[in-house]
């Protein structure tokens, strides 16, 4: 009726904010990823548009045309079954749409599953990106240092997240970096990520894990290759070392600051079956126990239960025996 | 009330005939529900965590009981709703004590089964693959369970009142409820422990 | 456990609200025994088997529901309204958006979809009743015991607080130690075996009790929707059944389903979940469609524009709803191929939808349209769900839901779908259907400020969401920085939320104007309707039809107005055959609660016994022979002459 013109004009606005150079984080990108997504969802928004507006047009046709109070006293509507032709054009035109729109989705969900174009040659730098309670873990493997609520990476280089979490499901997100992933505790997921452009980003935890997830938030700051090695050179020679008794410390703490470590934790405390086909993986955990020293493993698992529940202590005595 | 004789006696009113419509939807649900707990087994069975492995838990003797038992009821069930549609009373209840007995024996079987898994450690809590065992082979066991309470809640009605068209009705369906059971048995059966001990 | 546990402590608004319930319960308890109502409370209500009084339970409960989930959401669109608001803090904002969800959704959406399948479908069909009455009842107060244990739950041990997803870890015991998440798989498992009822007895009821002549299309399409929804219900719900039967036995006996260790897997529950969830969605959205296509034919007095595709798109949508729950976690990283099938099947329902949309934009081409209050609640539904399921096309291209996936973005798009879709559709259903079971209509002036309100705020309230997820805002937060610039929009969000509740509260005030001041229809067809609802009194007699009609195509009704014959041609009035009223279901529905609140606190002792008792309960009704009553010619003739002698 008369008052869905208004409707039609917040849509226009709509269209308008987001096609227009837009301040919105997410179709603000700063990386050929989040590039990748912003051009896709801009490109759904396009063809969405365009849906809309048949749709609108016309819904604002029938309902001026046919309103009751304009039409004559003795007019009485057709018996009116419907139309082959029409009912197929229908079906057949978004037929088409969704095809074109699942070829987008699948190639550029492939785009982003991939290292970026144009990097593929160099060799990703891998960083462990783990979540317990309320704070993010940055291991460097290669560097051998580790952060916590801020990670710094070089620009123009694929960064390889590989992500897992000491509790809860966590999402690691940086939104303009790229889109996120869940970081789970019985498997690690990867995401890849490059930025184009030396800035802070705002990363965060965006999946619900409980009292402190709004303030889960951390700090991507990506330098030039050579601030980058600087910052690394810096660390490996001013930080202290993260040994277990600390480690454990923070995983018990629910919130903590920045902290910036010249060791890793990932000797003591390994991530959960890397890469591995998740169909079979416990046979592997299986074997991996047998073959790791106990110390080690018990270690590992008790990182899992920083909670320490009773019923799980009472779990892992009764494996404990089982074993013997 | 509608009455056609041309109907077996279970289906002659119109409530009847729903009640057995609406039963069949029913098993349909509990497909659903099985064939959700089986997804469980299957996505969990190889996550034994410490815990012992199908190998080292199942033990063959046991299974083929429950399971001669249990095909043997739902055999006897068949006769029973034979008999009850001949009208012969006797044979009917001759049939559906044995029956009862037989799901009994089943459930005996199985809670003996039960107890030694558990002296041997292997708790519900022991390890995903345990838990999705004891649950999958519980609900089964609590349905047997259930259906003995409703057996012999209908053997006293059919005692009660002789074969009418309430106590033919509630028989009947009860029938399709304890073949169903056995189905679902030998899917356990095939799938839990053939496939465990393969 | 000691008192202070046992109550939840602490929190001003929590006292305020045990004052305000203890209040309300006496004010209910002293009014019914003043006017001496208990008798008839128990007689006309608790005791019922009628379809058309279980049905007005129901919406009932869903208004009420309603408000309690709405009061929630004013609380959290109150604390995001600025940034660094402290009205709430972090546990109590987790709360209240956890039962928000499962309220809404669980709690007002399917009951009050429900209630107006029990009022409308065996109606329109031309039955007595439903094929089970009995069980019906058992569904309504199966759902009762299950939706009062769940409110509970905020005053007594603590609310859930882990989403309405409830995804494990984070809801194991070992992350969420209170009660809360024991109260949502128990509420939710008892009310959801209602709803399993609730779907196998309407199958039966739409497949069996149809009017002679009414083959499966000449159904009204309310009717067809309900017969797909229930389907849906038979196939989802046991999947429900068990997702919380896990949940149940993760937290209350230590199993390792969903744990961190010896196996457990965590995404095991969000699958189960999701398995559910999204049929779910269709659970509440294609009885909305089926209110639609009777409210706009009705008041397009047109007959629906294609039917049959109508039919067969309604049928697709409930198969492909079943093959797209992994959309619900596409950065769990399943990889290209599995995101990519889950993409296009996901995208593959908006031609099914597609299709719904312009069948209903062409039942409106040539028509004569009339602006009633349900009407303008169908036309809002046109545009605005529209921009609901372009969004969800957007969210189904896997690439790009990395960057919407739980943001505020999210939450547009499905508060765009189920308001519209199915707040609206129920309201629309409740206005346009009022007339039969009260027999007057509501006062259409106060309705359409009503709708106004709702429909101008409801853009106002979620438009914005779109822009802040896109800004990098996430939902489930309980508060915000004012760095991140959210504040400007959030504001706006907030304001058109307090503008529904308005609309919501012109709505009940509504129902108050009309009860005392609405003239009385005596037609029985208000509307010049088209199904066979209206083709007998209002309010409807216990019996529905004196005489059951006879139907040879769709719309009947409207065909026998126009050629002036009468669908009960022929036939005369005979003995008619109604179940009796029992207080089974209610003392079940009772003992379900106690079972339920036993399990919560983990009380074996009580719970065994309750347990034991339900047995015995079932054990009663099976042994009971119960063979219903007969109204005589005379009592209805004598009803009948009642109900016309106010036509005259």
């Amino acid at each position: 009726m008369k008052n869905k013109g208004p409707l039609f004009v917040v849509f226009l606005l709509f269209a308008v904010l987001l096609s227009g150079c837009s301040p919105l984080t997410v179709l603000d990108p700063k990386g050929p990823v989040a590039k990748t997504q912003s051009d896709t969802i801009m490109f759904s928004v396009f063809v969405m548009a365009g849906i809309l507006a048949v749709v609108y047009i016309l819904y604002i046709y029938m309902l001026t045309k046919y309103r009751a109070t304009k039409a004559n006293e003795d007019y009485v509507p057709p018996h009116i079954e419907g139309s082959k032709w029409l009912e197929l054009i229908w079906t057949i035109i978004p037929v088409i749409i969704v095809i074109v729109l699942s070829v987008v989705s699948v190639r550029s969900t492939a785009a982003v599953e991939t290292t970026p174009k144009g990097y593929e040659n160099e060799k990703p730098l891998v960083i462990y990106a783990s979540s317990s309670n309320w704070k993010w873990h940055f291991s460097y493997p290669e560097e051998g240092i580790e952060t916590v609520n801020y990670v710094n990476i070089p620009t123009n280089r694929t960064v390889e997240f590989r992500l897992y979490s000491y509790g809860p499901i966590t999402s690691f997100w940086i939104p303009q970096l790229g889109g996120q992933k869940y970081a789970m505790s019985d498997m690690v997921t990867k995401l890849r990520l490059v930025a184009e452009h030396a800035d802070s980003y705002l990363g965060r935890n965006s999946n619900f894990n409980g009292k402190g997830y709004a303030q889960m938030e951390f700090e991507a700051q990506a330098m030039s290759p050579a601030d980058y090695r600087k910052w690394v050179h810096d660390v490996k020679t001013t930080a202290p070392a993260l040994t277990k008794e600390e480690f454990n410390t923070l995983l018990n703490t629910p919130f903590v600051g920045r902290k910036t470590y010249s060791s890793t934790h990932l000797s003591f405390s390994p991530p959960p079956m890397e890469g591995k086909d998740m169909s079979n993986m416990n046979m592997d955990h299986k074997t991996d126990e047998k073959d790791s020293s106990s110390s080690t493993k018990t270690d590992g698992m008790n990182m899992n239960h920083m909670d320490g529940m009773n019923m799980d202590s009472m779990n892992m005595d009764h494996t404990q025996h089982s074993n013997n | 009330m509608k009455h056609d004789t041309s109907l077996a006696l279970e289906y002659r009113t119109e409530e009847n005939e729903n009640r057995i419509l609406g039963f069949w939807l029913f098993l349909g649900a509990e497909i659903v529900l099985f064939s959700t707990l089986f997804t469980v087994f299957f996505t969990l069975s190889h996550r034994y965590g410490n815990g012992p492995t199908p190998h080292e838990l199942f033990e063959l003797k046991g299974v083929l009981w429950e399971t001669f038992l249990l095909l043997t009821s739902s055999f006897t069930c068949g006769l029973a709703i034979h008999s009850m549609r001949l009208g012969l009373k006797k044979p009917m209840m001759t049939f559906f004590i044995i029956t009862m007995l037989f799901g009994l024996g089943f459930l005996g079987v199985e809670v003996t089964e039960f107890i030694t898994y558990v002296h041997d450690g292997a708790t519900i809590q022991t390890s995903a693959f345990l838990s999705s065992l004891f649950t999958l082979l519980g609900t089964h066991g609590a349905h047997v369970t259930f259906g003995l309470l409703w057996g012999t809640a209908i053997m006293i009605q059919v005692k009660k009142y002789g074969i009418d068209e309430a106590t033919a009705n509630k028989s009947f369906i009860f029938s399709l409820y304890w073949h169903f059971l056995d189905v679902v048995w030998i899917f356990i059966f095939s799938f839990v422990y053939l496939k465990g001990l393969m | 456990m000691k008192w202070d546990e046992f109550f939840v402590t602490g929190e001003p608004m929590i006292y305020a609200a045990d004052i305000c319930i203890v209040l309300a319960s006496l004010a209910i308890i002293i009014g019914l025994t003043y006017f001496k109502k208990w008798g008839y409370l128990w007689r006309e209500w608790l005791t019922t088997v009628d379809h058309k009084k279980i049905g007005v339970m129901y919406i009932i409960s869903a208004l009420l529901m309603l408000f309690r989930g709405g009061v929630d959401a004013l609380l959290m669109r109150t604390q995001l309204a600025m940034p660094n608001m402290t009205l709430l803090n972090a546990q109590h904002y987790n709360e209240i958006f956890t039962t928000h969800g499962v309220i809404m959704i669980l709690f007002m959406a399917m009951p009050f979809i429900i209630g107006l399948m029990n009022v409308v479908v065996p109606l329109q069909i031309g039955a007595r009743d439903v094929a089970f009455p009995r069980l019906n009842a058992v569904s309504f107060w199966l759902f009762f015991a299950g939706a009062m244990l769940f409110n509970i739950s905020f005053v007594i041990g603590g609310s859930p607080d882990a989403g309405w997803s409830a995804y494990f870890p984070l809801a194991s015991k070992e992350f969420s130690p209170s009660v809360g998440n024991n109260y949502y798989s128990l509420a939710l498992q008892i009310s959801g075996i209602g709803t399993l009822m609730t779907g196998v007895n309407f199958v039966v009821t739409i497949l069996k009790m149809r009017a002679p002549g009414m083959t499966l299309m000449k159904m009204p399409m309310f009717t067809w929707s309900i017969l797909i929804t229930s389907v849906i219900i038979m196939f989802a719900f046991p999947v429900l059944t068990i997702a919380l039967l896990l949940m149940m036995f993760d937290r209350l006996f230590g199993t390792q389903f969903f744990t961190m260790t010896n196996g457990g897997m965590d995404m095991l529950w969000a699958n189960l979940f999701w398995v559910w969830g999204h049929p779910e969605v269709y659970i509440v959205i294609l009885p909305a469609f089926g209110i639609y296509s009777e409210i706009i034919s009705t008041f397009a007095k047109k007959n629906l524009y294609g039917y049959k595709s109508m039919v067969v798109s309604m049928v697709a949508i409930s198969l492909l709803s079943f093959l797209v729950w992994a959309h619900h976690f596409y950065t769990m990283g399943m990889g290209v191929v599995g995101n990519g099938f889950f993409s296009i099947a996901t995208m593959a329902i908006s031609v099914p939808t597609g299709v719904k949309l312009f069948n209903w934009l062409f039942t409106l081409y040539k028509g004569r349209i009339e602006f009633t209050t349900p009407m303008l609640y169908a036309l809002a539904f046109i545009p605005s769900f529209t921009i609901g399921g372009v969004t969800g096309v957007m969210l189904a291209i896997a690439s790009a839901d990395y960057q919407y996936h739980n943001t505020m973005f999210l939450v547009a798009h499905f508060h765009y779908v189920l308001i519209p879709g199915t707040v609206f559709a129920v309201i629309a259903g409740m206005h346009f259907w009022f007339p039969k079971i009260f027999g007057f209509r509501l006062n259409e002036r106060i309705g359409k400020i009503a709708f106004w309100f709702i429909a101008i705020s409801f853009q106002v309230a979620f438009m914005p969401l779109f822009f802040l997820g896109l800004n990098g805002m996430t939902r489930r937060m309980y508060t915000y920085s004012p760095e991140t610039g959210f504040g400007p929009l959030n504001m706006i969000a907030t304001i058109g939320a307090f503008g529904l509740a308005i609309g919501f509260i012109f709505l009940v005030y509504n129902i108050y104007y009309s009860f005392r001041y609405s003239p009385r229809d005596t037609t029985g067809d208000p509307w010049d309707g088209r199904s066979l609802e209206w083709a007998t009194h209002s309010p409807v007699p216990e019996y529905n039809f004196a005489i059951i009609p006879t139907v040879d195509k769709l719309d009947a009704f409207w065909f026998a107005k126009q050629d002036k014959k009468s669908l009960f041609e022929g036939k005369k009035i005979e003995e008619i055959h109604m179940p009796n009223n029992t207080g089974g279901p209610f003392v079940l529905g009772v003992v379900f609660f106690f079972l339920g609140f036993f399990l919560v606190f983990s009380w074996w002792i009580p719970a065994i016994i309750s347990g034991v008792v339900v047995l015995i309960l079932l054990a009663m009704r099976s042994f009971e022979r119960d063979h219903g009553h007969h109204i005589h010619v005379e009592e209805i003739v004598e009803t009948e002459q009642k109900l016309r002698g106010d036509n005259a």
